[in-house]
């Protein structure tokens, strides 16, 4: 006998992710979903922001990682609520993670909240987690072929940020390929820049996120 | 290795719906996926093939048909296939098009037995 099913596969975590969409709207918070290999910079350029943006918004930040806290001690040294997010072996956060997590935070005491996913390239990009929008992160060390091999990555976010340009002279990184099969696989992704070390390329990146952010918190 | 949380649920879907349908065993569970998904298919039989043991669905063939992305032009109208490499509009270049087919990513259908009679198009093999 055949029967007819027609269910989505990943309902579990979009109706999560649309819940926290809307948990978040009615509390004016924007949840951006930071996305990157292990070593792309994902906490050095989320650090910078901070540094930037704190007068201006008031900030939270999910670290996502596989194990240990190393990273959500960095952030919390800076004095603003972070929560460490273990997988305990997972290669992604899924959207039900993060609703667990929320509950930590005062809400209605924060503007902005970073979620540094996974350091993957993969994995993470499946899964929405209730995020206004993605930042999608490649540092010049990698190499200039990863767009082409991990597509979904950067064809779902709304910004990439070739990080460690700094280092762009020492590597054979050849900017013009990355930022056309960026473009070529999600024509309205915005390109940027940027080294967090150098601060090269990030009030450039900074404009377009204030914009971003302002739109969203409207 | 995301892979394994998808298998889990697909077993989860096909148990259920097996279940209310007064099915006792699944043995064809046919999925669509859009080529713009990542998932790879071949590892999910493998990781079905695990997680299913002891269910009502082990040893159930994963039929996975892959949609192709198609698009309509906002600009020219047009509507066709184009190459997900390449996302835009292959009669006048525009980048305004609406994605149609190609972002699915869901359990079509199952082929069970019943209790009873039907036993599916296959002969009982008679031998458990």
């Amino acid at each position: 006998m055949e029967i007819k099913v027609v269910k989505q596969i990943l309902e579990w975590n979009e109706d999560c992710s649309n819940e926290i969409k809307k948990d978040l709207k009615e509390k004016k918070v924007c949840l951006i979903n930071v996305l990157g290999s292990p070593g792309a910079g994902k906490t050095s350029l989320i650090m910078k922001l901070i540094e930037k943006l704190r007068e201006e918004y008031r900030i939270g930040v999910i670290e996502g990682d596989i194990a240990g806290q190393i990273d959500a001690e960095k952030i919390d040294r800076l004095g603003l609520p972070v929560v460490q997010l273990q997988t305990d072996g997972a290669c992604h956060i899924e959207a039900m993670s993060i609703q667990h997590i929320l509950p930590m935070f005062q809400l209605e005491d924060l503007d902005v909240l970073f979620v540094e996913n996974i350091g993957n390239l993969v994995c993470p990009a499946e899964f929405n987690i209730g995020e206004n929008f993605r930042i999608a992160m490649l540092s010049v060390p990698e190499g200039d072929d990863k767009v082409e091999k991990y597509p979904l990555m950067f064809a779902t976010s709304e910004a990439l940020v070739i990080h460690k340009a700094d280092m762009l002279p020492y590597f054979e990184f050849d900017r013009n390929r990355v930022k056309e099969k960026a473009t070529d696989i999600n024509p309205h992704l915005t390109v940027f820049e940027v080294s967090s070390r150098t601060e090269e390329g990030l009030d450039a990146f900074l404009a377009w996120l204030i914009e971003r952010i302002n739109k969203e918190l409207q | 290795m995301h892979e394994l949380a998808i298998t889990q649920s697909i077993l989860d879907i096909a148990v259920k719906t097996a279940k209310d349908n007064g099915g006792v065993k699944v043995k064809e569970i046919r999925i669509k996926m859009g080529e713009y998904s990542g998932v790879v298919p071949s590892l999910i039989q493998e990781y079905f093939d695990l997680v299913s043991r002891d269910t009502l669905a082990e040893k159930a063939l994963l039929i996975i048909d892959r949609v192709p992305l198609t698009v309509r032009c906002l600009s020219c109208g047009f509507e066709g296939a184009i190459d997900r490499m390449k996302i835009r509009c292959p009669i006048c270049g525009g980048t305004d098009i609406k994605l149609l087919t190609g972002r699915e990513f869901y359990v079509d259908s199952l082929e069970v037995e019943e209790l009873d009679g039907d036993k599916g198009s296959q002969a009982d093999p008679g031998v458990e």
